[in-house]
C-alpha cells in the first residue's frame, strides 16, 4: 500500500438544472494532513463534500480513496455532517446516535450490541462526553451535539474523515478540543477534509487549504496557496474586508 | 360496563370487531411513529384518500367484496398516489405541500365519482362500498380481521428487522447513504409499510379519517418518552385503545360510523398527553415557566427592598410590602420575600412589614455593584 494520495478527485461536475454547482475539480490529497475547504457562501464546498461522498450524483468525474473507486473503499471514509442537517427532537440518547457509527460495519439486520456500546463510550470519552452518554440529544448545547457528532465518526474507526463546517456555532472550549481532536487523528496518520469558514484561524488549525468557487481557484499546503491573490481570486472583492477588518466571516 | 365486558369476551361479534379495531391500531400507532417523527404526517392523508378509487376500482374488476381483494386495491392505489407525489416533487417546480393536496383531491375526487356512478347502478352488491368513506367496524367478519392481523403482522415483522435502518434513515439520511445503506429503497420501503397500515384499516375507520391513526398515537407517545422504542410501543398501545374505544362504542349505536368514534378517543388521548405529560406538556411547562419567573423576581424584590431603605440611615428600616408592590409590580412580591425570608435575606417584622437582614444587606449591595459593572 505505497498510494501518495488518500483521496484523488479527478474532473468532478455537477450542476442543478443546468446552472454549474461545481465544475471539472481535481483534488490530489496526500496521506495525513488536515485539509481545509474553503470559499464564499454558495460555493459549493458542502456541495463538494456530498458529491465526494456519493450523496449527490454528479455529472461527471471519479473519486479514488486509496487509489480505489470510493464505492469499495466506503468503509475507509466517515462523514460528519452539518450540526444542523437533522432534527436534535429525535427521541434517542447520545450514546445511541454515537452507535450508528458502527452500523455499516454491522450491516443488515445485526443490532449494536456490548461491543459497540463499549466502542462508543470510548469514542465519548475522547471529545469529553462521556459523563451525557445517556442524556437526550435535545437537551445538548451546539458544541455537545458537534461532539456527539465527532464520536460517531470516531467509532467508524476511518482513515479518512469528510467534516462539514465542525467548527460551526460552537464556543471556544469545544473549538479547541475539536482542534485537538484532528491533530491527534492527524498524528495517527488518518486525512481529515473539513469544510471551514474562519480564515484567521487556517494557519494555525490546517496543513492544506483547498480553494473554490464552483471552480478549483487553488489546492495545496497552506504557505504556499494561503495567498491574498488566491483569496481575492476565490472571494472576489469581499476579500479585503475579510482578511482585515478581524471578521472571522463565519456564518451565524 | 360490566356488560360491555362481558359482550367483549363471549359475544362473537363484538369481540370480532374490538380485535380488528386493536390490530388496525397497533399497525397503525407502531408505523405512524415513523411517519411523525419524519415530517410526514400529511403523506397519510394523501396516501389514505388516494386508496378510495383502488377500492372501488377493485371492487368493478372483480365483482367481490373479499377483503383481500379490496386491500389489494386500496394499497395500489395508494401506492400510485405516493409514486406520483415523489416524481411531481422531483421533476416539477410545485413543492410538496401543494402535490400532497394535488394528489389528495385528484384521486379522492376520482373515488367519489366511482363510487357515486356505482350506486346509481342497479348492482346491489356495491352495497356497503360507501362504509369506506366513514368505515363500519360493525361489518368486519372474522376473515377479515384475520387478513389484517395476518398483513398488519408482516408491516411489523419488517419494522422490527429493519428497526437500527430505519432509525438512521428517519434521523440522519445521508450519513446513512455514507455508511453505505440504501437509503432510497429504504424510503420506500417504509412508505409501502405505511400504505400497508393505512389500507389495513380502511374498512373500519374510513379513508377520510384514517390518517389521523397514523399520526395521533405518535404524536400523543412524544409526549411521554424520549425513547423510540418505547414511543413505538406507547404508540401502538394507544392506537390499539382507541380503535377498541371506538369500534365497541359505535357497535352500541345503530348506524354510527367507527371512524369519527375512533378519531375522537384518540384525539382525547392526544388531548391528556399535550396537557398533563410530564416535562413536554402544557401544565407542566405552565408551572415551571412560573418557577423560573418567581426565581427571576427574587432578585429585583431584594434590590428594591435595599434601595428604599437606604433614604433612611438604618439599613434594616422595615417597610410595608405595598411600597415594594408599587416598585416592582404587580402581585407574587409576598410569595417572594417569602421565600427570601427562607433564604434569610429578609425578615417579617410583622403582617405587612419587612427588613432586610445582615445577610440580605450584603447580597444587596454585592447584587447591586454586580449590575453597576456589567451596565457600564
Amino acid at each position: 500500500m505505497t498510494y501518495t494520495y488518500a483521496i484523488e478527485v479527478e474532473d468532478l461536475t455537477l450542476a442543478y438544472e443546468e446552472k454549474p454547482v461545481l465544475w471539472d475539480i481535481d483534488l490530489h490529497v496526500p496521506e495525513g494532513i488536515l485539509m481545509a475547504i474553503m470559499g464564499p457562501n454558495g460555493a459549493g464546498k458542502t456541495t463538494l463534500i456530498k458529491s465526494i461522498l456519493g450523496l449527490l450524483t454528479p455529472a461527471a468525474g471519479t473519486v479514488r480513496i486509496y487509489g480505489r473507486p470510493y464505492r469499495e473503499q466506503r468503509h475507509l471514509v466517515a462523514y460528519v455532517p452539518q450540526r444542523g442537517s437533522v432534527d436534535w427532537d429525535f427521541p434517542t440518547s447520545v450514546l445511541d446516535v454515537v452507535m450508528m457509527g458502527r452500523y455499516g460495519s454491522l450491516g443488515w439486520l445485526r443490532r449494536p450490541g456490548l461491543k459497540e456500546r463499549e466502542l462508543a463510550l470510548e469514542a465519548l470519552n475522547k471529545v469529553d462526553m462521556s459523563h451525557l452518554a445517556h442524556r437526550q440529544i435535545s437537551q445538548l448545547s451546539g458544541g455537545q451535539q458537534q461532539r456527539t457528532f465527532l464520536a460517531r465518526a470516531l467509532v467508524q474507526d476511518a482513515r479518512v474523515y469528510f467534516m462539514d463546517e465542525p467548527f460551526q456555532g460552537v464556543d471556544a472550549t469545544t473549538e479547541r478540543a475539536i482542534v485537538d481532536l484532528l491533530k491527534e487523528l492527524r498524528a495517527q496518520g488518518k486525512t481529515v477534509v473539513a469544510v471551514h469558514h474562519d480564515l484567521q484561524t487556517v494557519p494555525e488549525y490546517f496543513d492544506w487549504v483547498t480553494l473554490i468557487n464552483v471552480h478549483r481557484i487553488a489546492s495545496g499546503p497552506v504557505v504556499e496557496v494561503f495567498t491574498e491573490d488566491n483569496l481575492r481570486l476565490a472571494y472576489g472583492g469581499r476579500v479585503g474586508f475579510l482578511t482585515h477588518s478581524g471578521d472571522d466571516g463565519r456564518e451565524r | 360496563m360490566i356488560e360491555l365486558l362481558n359482550n367483549l369476551l363471549f359475544d362473537y361479534t363484538i369481540r370480532t370487531v374490538a380485535l380488528g379495531a386493536a390490530t388496525l391500531g397497533l399497525v397503525s400507532g407502531a408505523l405512524g411513529t415513523f411517519a411523525v417523527l419524519r415530517r410526514q404526517s400529511l403523506l397519510g392523508d394523501a396516501m389514505s384518500h388516494a386508496a378510495l378509487p383502488g377500492v372501488v376500482i377493485a371492487f368493478m374488476l372483480t365483482g367481490s367484496k373479499a377483503p383481500l381483494v379490496l386491500i389489494v386495491g386500496a394499497a395500489l392505489a395508494g401506492w400510485l398516489g405516493t409514486l406520483c407525489l415523489i416524481n411531481i416533487v422531483r421533476y416539477t417546480r410545485i413543492k410538496e405541500d401543494s402535490a400532497l393536496g394535488l394528489i389528495l383531491s385528484v384521486f379522492f375526487g376520482l373515488g367519489l365519482m366511482l363510487l357515486t356512478f356505482l350506486q346509481r347502478s342497479p348492482d346491489a352488491r356495491q352495497a356497503g362500498l360507501d362504509n369506506f368513506l366513514f368505515g363500519q367496524a360493525a361489518t368486519l367478519l372474522e376473515r377479515d380481521v384475520v387478513t389484517m392481523a395476518i398483513v398488519g403482522g408482516l408491516a411489523l415483522l419488517v419494522l422490527a428487522l429493519l428497526w437500527k435502518e430505519f432509525k438512521l434513515l428517519s434521523f440522519d439520511r445521508n450519513y446513512g447513504s455514507s455508511l453505505g445503506f440504501p437509503m432510497q429503497v429504504l424510503d420506500v420501503l417504509l412508505m409501502s409499510l405505511f400504505v400497508i397500515a393505512i389500507v389495513i384499516g380502511l374498512q373500519a375507520v374510513g379513508v377520510i379519517l384514517m390518517s389521523a391513526m397514523l399520526v395521533a398515537p405518535a404524536a400523543a407517545a412524544r409526549q411521554w418518552t424520549d425513547r423510540l422504542s418505547i414511543m413505538v410501543l406507547l404508540a401502538a398501545f394507544f392506537g390499539a385503545v382507541s380503535g377498541v374505544a371506538g369500534a365497541l362504542i359505535s357497535s352500541l349505536g345503530r348506524n354510527l360510523s367507527t371512524g369519527p368514534v375512533v378519531v375522537l378517543c384518540i384525539s382525547a388521548i392526544v388531548l391528556v398527553s399535550l396537557l398533563l405529560a410530564p416535562n413536554r406538556g402544557l401544565i407542566w411547562t405552565w408551572i415551571r415557566r412560573v418557577r423560573n419567573r418567581r426565581r427571576l423576581r427574587l432578585k429585583p424584590v431584594l434590590r428594591d427592598l435595599y434601595a428604599l431603605t437606604n433614604q433612611h440611615d438604618n439599613p434594616y428600616y422595615p417597610h410595608h410590602i405595598d411600597a415594594l408592590r408599587t416598585t416592582t409590580g404587580g402581585g407574587g412580591v409576598r410569595w417572594t420575600l417569602t421565600v427570601l425570608e427562607e433564604l434569610g435575606w429578609v425578615q417579617r417584622i410583622n403582617q405587612n412589614h419587612w427588613a432586610l437582614t445582615p445577610d440580605g444587606l450584603s447580597e444587596a449591595k454585592r447584587l447591586t455593584t454586580g449590575d453597576v459593572m456589567r451596565e457600564t
